[in-house]
């Protein structure tokens, strides 16, 4: 090359080199992550006032459990550097706790988290790698471990820990159950009611109850939808989910039930009870267990919407979100190979000769 | 004034155009010129001088090495120093001719005469001669795009000045400053080709030039400006011809094929001075920008001008800022300078002078699987798993979703929240699917 010397100014720092493009959104996975966490604020602020400390300790054990895995794994086991400050092992730890009964010994929250995150994402190979949301795989763990503590509901308002603590069932439990009940089903429909209005004086509730998430007992985060919809909205601002999912997931269920129960009461019990809110606003969305594409996220909150109310209506369970969920997380792969954008130039179209 | 229009991906980086309002300055004639016989997308031109000879401003020194090739034409009068291999601004060595001006030599002037009187070849071969490549930045021969087969009518061309690229502000100066070389130019094309409609397509960002043009359009049947969604890569030539005209070029396939020949408004005032004063592409209006730069603005430079120069002669580098990046060109598709040695070429648009703070690079982390960059794509394509099939060397498969279909605008790149370096990889993968398809295609022959 030649020794010529074509600038004047030669006298240049070392200069930056890197390819295009040299700007960026500024997004990263623990912004992400992070956002996540302030989005399920409002949904533990409820928890803590419907069940109070308890609330916070079985929360706390479980985001314990998952921070501890997540720590001992890479550490000790990987050696490599530590994810932690991402959020992502919090995330999971407090959607764990979300979906778990108020009541459940600390122990096994303890225990919950930990499984989420060893066997739910670690196993996988981390972040991005594991094909189940990992707070569902660890409540499918506890709830066949452990299926006593899993469905023992407290009402709400109550000191926990002693032992003549009132115990209640929750909406869809009693659903399921006087569903079952020919005998109190045919008695009720002699006396001219029906079997949501049944169940609803029973539990002393209304509808604003169920929507304002007081009243009625549940899993830790799921009773107040009006505080995971305030969530909800804020990732859609944040551009960290989009509708399309959970559209399809609501609308699916509340659809089938109207069509099951030929009545807009009957469908909006289904709407406003369960998981079904927590799972299509916080379950749905996650990034890494969900499809790539809006087709796919509307197909994907389709399948789950339907399985759940499959389960809801058929199965043996009262609820069906954590396992629709785990069965549609199946299909995701599946679903991104086939929903994908049209490519640019791929339309049939006459073009000059 | 009609509807804006757009295309599906791309999205909204942020704008940085703070030269918007600085009007063009006309930098002194440089006292060195590094010109290289590759500017332009083609064969390399051929040069015709050796160290020791006097050439005029103006003068042709390297011979087109084709069809689809340019000349280039000296920038300066005065003595040839150097000859053969200096750095490229591509970061390769490449030939180039080094002038050092003599300050003795005259200018040459030029007479102005009414291109549009001339017959069609005439004009063609003025624009040939003249070196005139794509302005824009991919630097394409112009001349070659106003030569379509016989077979193939071009009923509409469309002049570009959307300047989607943050930082750059040269094209909306000039399309403020000098609208009427444009629209000289753009006649000119249109009657090189036949052409019936002309469209000049601008982003909403610039309001006053769509103003000023649709002023200037007012009495015009065929011409008329089409104003834009102000979105990234809304400049680029298949997403400009899709929200313009709703056309969508075939993969693989040019704007002519769907009867279109594009053009940067740049391009277009240089082919206006190229058939009426018969004047070679010397110079080109260049943005300065960045934190580093004591005064950023537009600029018209001598091509050929060192970059370092260019930015002395503009104001140069703020003293108590340490500059950490330059970068040729825009933010989103620019390539970052190892080395101020090298010049401004035909298609520097910018020159871009950042501090540590603009600098930064993103940390890279795991694939989320979040689909963003999908959502990003302006071509419909899957970054995300086009990634793991360039990584994993799958140059077929990869190839059969599209790999050439990639425009390499960094829309995917820039919204990844895991940072990865999905146009490094992309560029890669490119280079190897064309090897690929090389190598299968000498095997069958």
């Amino acid at each position: 090359m030649n020794a010529i010397s074509t600038a004047t100014t030669s006298s240049v720092p070392r200069l930056l080199v890197t390819t295009s493009p040299h700007i960026q959104s500024g997004l990263s996975a623990a912004r992400v992550m992070w956002d996540v966490n302030l989005a399920m604020l409002p949904a533990l602020v409820m928890a803590i006032h419907n069940f109070g400390l308890r609330a916070a300790l079985v929360i706390g054990f479980s985001v314990a459990g998952a921070v501890a895995a997540e720590f001992l794994i890479q550490k000790f086991l990987l050696q490599k550097p530590s994810t932690l400050s991402d959020g992502s092992a919090v995330v999971t730890g407090i959607l764990l706790a979300f979906c778990v009964p108020a009541a459940l010994p600390l122990w096994v929250a303890f225990v919950g988290g930990f499984v989420a995150i060893a066997l739910g994402k670690q196993a996988y190979g981390g972040l991005g790698q594991n094909i189940f949301n990992p707070a569902h795989v660890a409540r499918a763990v506890l709830l066949a471990s452990w299926p006593v503590y899993m469905t023992t509901w407290f009402k709400p308002g109550q000191e926990y820990g002693i032992a003549d603590a009132v115990t209640t069932a929750t909406p869809l439990g009693l659903l399921k159950e006087t569903a079952r009940d020919i005998q109190l089903m045919e008695k009720i429909t002699a006396e001219g009611g029906n079997l949501i209005g049944y169940v609803m004086q029973k539990l002393q509730i209304t509808f604003s109850d169920l929507f304002l998430g007081v009243n009625f007992s549940g899993s830790l985060g799921e009773t107040s939808k009006l505080a995971l919809i305030i969530g909800g909205i804020y990732l859609l601002i944040r551009g960290h989910i989009s509708w399309h999912g959970p559209v399809a997931m609501i609308a699916t269920v509340f659809a089938g039930a109207f069509i099951v129960g030929g009545s807009l009461h009957y469908a909006l019990f289904h709407l406003l009870t369960g998981g079904l809110i927590i799972g299509a606003l916080f379950m749905i969305t996650d990034m890494v267990t969900s499809p790539m594409t809006n087709k796919g996220h509307l197909l994907f909150g389709f399948g789950c919407g339907a399985i759940t109310l499959l389960i809801r209506l058929k199965g043996g369970y009262p609820e069906g979100v954590c396992y629709s969920i785990l069965i549609m997380n199946a299909f995701v792969p599946l679903i991104d190979k086939f929903m994908i954008p049209k490519r640019f130039g791929t339309s049939s179209q006459e073009t000059v000769s | 004034m009609l509807e804006p229009r757009s295309f599906s991906g791309g999205l909204h980086p942020p704008d940085l155009k703070a030269t918007a309002d600085k009007a063009i300055v006309n930098l002194p004639i440089p006292s060195k010129v590094v010109l290289h016989v590759s500017q332009h997308i083609g064969a390399p031109a051929r040069p015709t001088q050796k160290i020791t000879d006097k050439v005029v401003c103006g003068q042709c020194i390297a011979e087109p090495g084709g069809f689809v090739s340019a000349p280039v034409h000296a920038t300066i009068s005065g003595t040839v120093i150097g000859a053969g291999n200096f750095m490229h601004p591509f970061g390769v060595p490449s030939p180039a001719i080094v002038i050092e001006r003599s300050p003795d030599i005259q200018e040459p002037v030029y007479t102005a005469e009414d291109g549009l009187g001339l017959p069609v070849e005439e004009i063609k071969k003025r624009i040939q001669q003249s070196g005139v490549v794509g302005l824009g930045g991919a630097t394409f021969p112009t001349h070659v795009k106003l030569s379509p087969p016989e077979t193939k009518h071009i009923d509409t061309v469309i002049l570009n000045g959307v300047e989607c690229e943050p930082a750059l502000t040269a094209d909306h100066r000039l399309m403020l400053e000098e609208p009427d070389r444009i629209i000289n130019g753009l006649r000119l094309i249109m009657k090189v080709l036949n052409s019936e409609k002309g469209i000049v397509g601008i982003e909403m960002n610039k309001p006053d030039a769509i103003a000023l043009f649709t002023e200037k359009f007012k009495n015009e049947k065929n011409l008329s400006v089409q104003p834009l969604e102000v979105k990234y890569p809304q400049g680029g030539e298949k997403q400009l011809i899709y929200a313009c005209l709703g056309r969508e070029i075939p993969s693989g396939k040019l704007p002519m094929d769907v009867g279109v020949v594009v053009q940067n408004v740049a391009s277009a005032a240089a082919i206006s001075d190229a058939v009426n004063l018969q004047k070679p592409l010397m110079e080109r209006v260049v943005t300065l920008a960045g934190n580093c730069a004591a005064k950023p603005g537009n600029y018209r430079v001598r091509i050929g001008t060192p970059v370092g120069d260019f930015i002395e002669m503009a104001g140069g580098l703020k003293a108590d800022i340490p500059l950490k990046k330059v970068i040729m060109g825009g933010p989103m598709m620019g390539f970052a300078l190892f080395d101020l040695n090298v010049p401004i070429i035909k298609g520097t648009s910018g020159v871009l002078c950042w501090d540590e703070t603009q600098a930064k690079v993103p940390v890279q982390t795991a694939c989320l699987r979040c689909g963003s960059c999908i959502r990003a794509c302006p071509m419909g394509l899957l970054p995300q798993q086009m990634k793991q099939l360039v990584d994993h060397k799958k140059w077929e498969k990869v190839d059969q979703i599209g790999m050439l279909d990639c425009i390499e605008c960094g829309c995917c790149a820039y919204a990844c929240p895991a940072g990865l370096p999905l146009v490094q990889t992309f560029k890669l993968g490119k280079k190897n699917v064309m090897a690929e398809r090389k190598k299968s295609a000498t095997s069958k022959g």
